[in-house]
């Protein structure tokens, strides 16, 4: 699978990216693509490296050793601003809105249109262009940001990670707090944000999620890549990969499911 | 100006959405507000419900209250306390809080004293001064809580012993200076107002600003496609407050006019309003008072907004603090102790600025100090000692905080945050 990052349209490229907190290796020789288009899903167990990953592409961390390949050239990202001006956004996990000001204000916060006298008309204008072209089911884009619910909460969250035009947008954990119904629709929203072109990390804990959309799934364990698996892998193999181990509850019941239908 | 003709719901970008429900005309607009108030957005009625009880009661009490005279004299009073509440708002809606307020009021008619007064430097030069040292005492503020993380109000109260200290070390063993009655200074806090034409004529302003504005506003989202207010709302809206402004002008140019102090105070809190409603420096505001982490991930500088906002509360302090000095001619050690700080922080509250961050206005500032004021008028018509004022203005400092409370809940039961 490592195989297609010879492919042109390869926006981001990670070689041998290790990170050290003193004597611990959070991450060591992370290799990792993105393309343009793609959604690919970063799975782990906890402590496998993915929050650390997210945060060196963020420019929240650097990385003790490794390249970062942008657009073919090699970049540093110093700080999260450098990030987002390279065009890399990130959805945080706790979506970090403000929850006193409506879906206009917390789209545009720190990008308002004209400074000194704030152009109102314009920002709800581009807020709804936005949300239509995500398809997004926001009743009133003049509504506190309390107001709305978990999953629209998270379209507000990923429409303004889009309003620069990022390459790459980072998702953190972007279904853990909703509801079957949400979640789905976050789904939906993951895939027409790649059908716009940009790339996708998606960072999630829950398996049918991240088979339902991804595109490939890169699994970290312990600070390392655990291997690359398209779509179609089972789960017992995502598990495997994930917890470094072929017995465990989950094989084991499929397992017993498989035998079951075959007897 | 054409007025576009069509404002149905269907084909408008944001009313695409069938779930939301429409409130149009006179009657959506009321339904619309009942709405606001039921889920705890208050806005303004605390206030307009406070004056009236108030009015009422003090009025059936002691009919003078409501004298026309009276009034004038509750205008001066409120100017220069309404300042020093417009600097609290800015530092409320950050979720800090600057408890030394009175303490940086008194300093600052300290400094005007005796720059002005002892030493004979120029009036403008001592009014520099004072400022100075206000800005210089919110950079520490915004230092300490910026580079320590010290609870403001830890260090606002430190500020208030330190400051109510220099401002004794100041005046020294003779404990106050009197300002000459014939200075510009003192004339403007106590006898300057506004030729009655000049007032009627700047009572017209604000009706026909929300009339210009609003049409303006009209035309730019029919251009754009939003939905709008329609034509008629707006000028109800117009007249009436137009209205509303000749009668309360005319009734007090029967007695000795319109302060000049409180017209200056007005545009102030109009000014502010600007500043945080229409600008990206009070959009910032908003954000670091309801999520500073998202403010900062949003680009923010967060330390830098709570920097503003330290410095203009102890400017807007100082400023209070020389209009009290010019009302009562006078630098006393009383300046600026007793119930000053109170007062200040219960106008801001009591005019609905949130204590948790996040929610208010400047237009706090100016009603919540017209309901303290009218309290402490009337009382003093009763001839009511100090001790029952305190704890009258205690209590009613504490109904407002729980109306605060409350309305938090219910919003939050609502869905409102």
């Amino acid at each position: 699978m490592q195989g297609t990052s010879d492919a042109k349209d390869c926006i981001l490229r990670l070689r041998g990216i290790s990170k050290q907190f003193g004597a611990v290796s959070a991450l060591s020789d992370i290799e990792l693509d993105v393309h343009a288009g793609e959604v690919v899903a970063l799975v782990g167990d906890n402590g496998a490296g993915k929050s650390t990953l997210v945060k060196v592409l963020a420019g929240v961390h650097q990385p003790s050793t490794g390249t970062i390949e942008w657009c073919g050239e090699r970049v540093t990202l110093d700080t999260p601003s450098r990030a987002l001006d390279l065009g890399i956004a990130t959805v945080y996990q706790d979506l970090s809105l403000c929850e006193n000001l409506d879906v206009v204000a917390n789209l545009f916060l720190g990008q308002e249109l004209s400074p000194f006298a704030l152009d109102e008309i314009q920002m709800e204008v581009r807020a709804w262009t936005l949300l239509q072209e995500l398809s997004a089911r926001i009743p009133s884009v003049r509504e506190p940001i309390a107001s709305l619910s978990g999953g629209q909460r998270q379209t507000v969250a990923i429409a303004r990670s889009l309003l620069l035009d990022p390459k790459v947008i980072m998702l953190d954990e972007p279904t853990a707090a909703l509801g079957v119904a949400q979640t789905a629709e976050v789904l939906n929203l993951i895939e027409r944000v790649r059908d716009r072109g940009h790339g996708v990390i998606l960072i999630s804990h829950n398996m049918e999620d991240v088979r339902a959309v991804a595109d490939r799934i890169v699994v970290l364990r312990l600070g390392r890549n655990n291997g690359v698996f398209d779509a179609d892998t089972s789960q017992s193999d995502l598990v495997a990969a994930i917890t470094g181990a072929t017995d465990n509850s989950v094989s084991r019941r499929h397992a017993r499911t498989t035998a079951s239908q075959e007897g | 100006m054409t007025l576009p003709e069509s404002n149905s719901p269907a084909q408008k970008l944001d009313r695409s959405d069938t779930r939301l429900r429409h409130d149009e005309g006179l009657s959506g607009a009321l339904r619309g507000f009942i709405d606001r108030v039921r889920s705890g957005e208050l806005g303004l009625l605390p206030v307009a419900v406070g004056l009236v009880v108030i009015s009422i009661v003090f009025s059936i009490l002691n009919p003078v209250f409501l004298a026309p005279n009276n009034l004038v004299n509750l205008l001066f009073d409120a100017s220069a306390i309404g300042f020093i509440a417009l600097g609290v708002v800015c530092v409320l809606l950050l979720g800090e809080i600057d408890l030394s307020v009175g303490s940086m009021s008194g300093l600052a008619s300290a400094m005007i004293g005796v720059l002005w007064v002892r030493s004979g430097l120029p009036m403008p030069i001592a009014v520099t001064g004072a400022l100075a040292a206000g800005a210089a005492v919110g950079l520490v503020y915004a230092m300490l809580r910026n580079r320590f993380g010290m609870p403001s109000f830890v260090a606002t109260l430190a500020g208030l012993l330190a400051l109510l200290g220099a401002q004794l070390y100041l005046l020294g063993p003779s404990g106050s200076i009197n300002l000459p009655f014939t200075s510009p200074l003192v004339r403007f806090g106590q006898v300057m107002v506004m030729p009655d034409w000049f007032s009627h004529l700047l009572a017209l302003l604000p009706g026909a600003f929300l009339l210009v504005s609003g049409l303006r506003k009209m035309s730019l989202r029919s251009a754009a496609n939003l939905s709008y207010e329609t034509a008629s709302l707006l000028i109800l809206r117009a007249f009436t407050l137009t209205l509303g402004l000749q009668f309360a002008v005319y009734y007090l140019n029967q007695g000795r006019g319109i302060p000049w102090m409180f017209a200056i105070f007005v545009m102030f809190v109009m000014i502010m309003h600007y500043a945080l409603k229409r600008t990206k420096w009070g959009r910032s505001v908003y954000a670091v008072g309801g999520n500073p982490e998202a403010a900062r991930r949003a680009g923010i500088n967060v330390e830098r907004i709570r920097m503003s906002a330290f410095v203009l509360c102890s400017m807007f302090a100082t400023v209070g603090g020389i209009l009290g000095a010019a009302r009562l001619a006078s630098a006393s050690q009383q300046a600026g102790t007793a119930d000053v700080n109170l007062n200040a922080i219960a106008a801001a509250v009591i005019g609905g600025t949130s204590l948790f961050g996040g929610r208010g206005t400047a237009w706090a500032a100016l009603f919540g100090i017209l309901v303290i004021q009218a309290i402490s008028n009337g009382l003093t018509l009763l001839n009511l000692s100090s001790s029952l004022r305190y704890m009258i203005t205690g209590g009613v400092l504490a109904i407002a905080v729980i109306i605060d409370s409350m309305a938090r809940q219910s919003r939050a039961s609502h869905g409102r945050g």
